[in-house]
């Protein structure tokens, strides 16, 4: 499993707007991690340099030895899967099926892989029913699963899902969660971006806060969302769970409603 | 009977070559000056139910409408185009409210009240305010085109805001928001709503749908299968089998009563459960 790098990484967009100012990052190969932190922080464009969707301006991005700087983002896509922000920005074919099937075409695997990649695809992010229709006949929220399918098809190492929870409902979120548990027994490296503070604190190892171009902290989710003088910098809040333990006085870091039941009820019961 | 902004009666909707209707028989009042929140699964109708109540379907989507919508007690054909003054919305997609034919965020925001014939100088002061509330003023030169999803969405919900519409319906208005940004449209909608202005709102963040709406109504499959206060609606436990979160707070409230800890009711704010909370620890305390 390859180890995925930022080293001292600036990037400036054409016409000198800075939107990543010296970061390093190290995620280790099969890790589940978050980025977390406000609309503008650089979560987007640090993510699009890890598959040289864009180049850094200045530092390496390094995945295992490979630098994206050597590499086309066609030879840094087979390793590393983008899911936009936007899957209108993504989606361009007509049925649900040939667009998941584009991805794994291009690696010329045969057609017996390519249709066992495309149906594991869409059972996992539940799009079987949708296979034939056109991906524009259907929900915002239920594009966002054909574009995370089309990259579970391709099947690379490392998967970034870029704010997949926005507009999600109760059940899209915990398909999403099942699709991160999956992915995570395959030992994939995901990283996902998002704003949904009780999703990260339920389903992640590691969070990656981010404010104002840098990354401001990163550790458990437990570690991170009690950082208070980090919450305060990316201007973001604990989950409640962790708000209405910090109300009560209730020590341990709690995140989870679970873990805050137990922790209250041993407090009622002493 | 309430003083109603928009009124539906027995209304039920069928999309252009669809089988079944998107809306089946639904009727309800949103009375003037209330803040309705509209939850339901992804599927369940509650776009649609916006975009009847603002008129757009039948007319511009076609399909077949039965039943009766009426705004302020008139028909939405009676309205003709005056329609466009009375109700504000703000849809789900923010590139779709986008007009395109601007250059900048400001002549953007401008763009409704040129067409309804403001004067230059009102028109100015009334777009520089509403960029100041929604927190967009920075954005004024750049092209609507170079947003970001959660800055195009302001952008939309601005551009709304300005024409001081009485009854705005919003979509979704908070999707690709970080958490304090989402606070802020909560906000804002607090203003219109101290304004008299009514408020339909759909949103998945049902904890803010709880601290903010004065109603809730779930819809699933096209029908409104409950409609009342949040505090009623938001902590019956079998919400989840609607395909709706509950607020995180009834999540915990349940597991706590579960357990037997003795709270006299199911929070559904942050405020509310740590009173409720802190009232059963501090009764057990007070026991010898």
């Amino acid at each position: 499993m390859k180890d995925l790098t930022l080293k001292n990484v600036s990037f400036a967009y054409p016409g000198g707007f800075k939107a990543i100012d010296d970061v390093s990052l190290l995620v280790k190969g099969g890790s589940n991690i978050a980025i977390i932190g406000q609309n503008g922080a650089g979560k987007t464009t640090a993510v699009k340099m890890m598959n040289a969707l864009l180049k850094p301006t200045e530092g390496d991005v390094l995945i295992g030895d490979m630098n994206t700087k050597e590499h086309t983002t066609a030879e840094v896509s087979r390793i590393v899967g983008y899911v936009f922000q936007n899957p209108d920005e993504q989606i361009f074919h007509s049925t649900v099926e040939s667009e998941v099937l584009f991805g794994p075409k291009t690696l010329k695997l045969g057609l017996e892989e390519e249709d066992k990649r495309v149906g594991e695809a869409l059972r996992i992010t539940g799009m079987e029913k949708y296979r034939q229709e056109n991906p524009f006949d259907l929900p915002l929220s239920v594009r966002k699963f054909i574009t995370i399918a089309s990259i579970i098809a391709m099947d690379t190492e490392v998967m970034i899902f870029d704010e997949p929870t926005a507009g999600q409902d109760l059940n899209g979120n915990r398909r999403l969660a099942e699709i991160l548990r999956y992915l995570h027994e395959k030992q994939k490296t995901v990283i996902t971006i998002s704003h949904d503070m009780e999703f990260v604190a339920a389903n992640f190892e590691q969070v990656i806060i981010m404010a104002d171009k840098k990354i401001v902290r990163a550790g458990t989710p437990k570690e991170i969302f009690w950082d208070f003088d980090a919450l305060e910098k990316a201007k973001l809040k604990q989950p409640y769970a962790a708000r209405i333990c910090r109300l009560l006085g209730i020590p341990g870091n709690i995140i989870c409603p679970d873990a805050a039941a137990d922790a209250i009820m041993n407090g009622y019961g002493s | 009977m309430g003083d109603y902004a928009i009124e539906c009666k027995n209304v039920t909707y069928t999309y252009p070559l669809a089988e079944n209707p998107a809306i089946q028989d639904l009727s309800a009042g949103f009375e003037k000056g209330g803040f309705y929140g509209i939850i339901g699964e992804n599927g369940a109708g509650k776009t649609t139910l916006c975009v009847i109540l603002r008129g757009f379907a039948p007319d511009f989507y076609k399909g077949e409408l039965t039943g009766q919508v009426l705004v302020e007690g008139k028909t939405i054909p009676e309205y003709k185009t005056e329609l466009a003054a009375k109700i504000g919305y703000v849809f789900q997609n923010p590139f779709n409210q986008i007009s395109g034919v601007k250059e900048t965020v400001f002549e953007e925001v401008s763009y409704g009240l040129e067409n309804f014939g403001v004067p230059v100088d009102e028109i100015e002061e009334r777009v520089i305010n509403v960029m100041q509330m929604t927190d967009i003023e920075e954005l004024a030169y750049k092209s609507p085109f170079e947003l970001s999803g959660g800055q195009m969405q302001r952008v939309a919900l601005a551009s709304v805001i300005v024409l001081e519409p009485d009854i705005l319906i919003i979509d979704e208005p908070t999707s690709q928001l970080d958490p304090e940004g989402t606070d802020s449209v909560f906000r804002i909608i607090r203003e219109l709503k101290e304004k008299k202005k009514t408020i339909i709102l759909v949103e998945h963040k049902v904890d803010l749908i709880a601290e903010y709406a004065d109603e809730v109504l779930v819809l699933k499959n096209g029908k409104l299968i409950a409609q009342g206060k949040p505090e009623d609606i938001l902590s019956d436990m079998s919400l989840p089998e609607q395909g709706v979160a509950l607020p995180q707070v009834a999540v915990l409230g349940n597991m706590l009563r579960q357990k037997g800890f003795p709270i006299d009711r199911i929070p559904i704010t942050e405020k509310q459960a740590a009173e409720e909370f802190q009232k059963a620890m501090s009764r057990r305390s007070g026991r010898p």
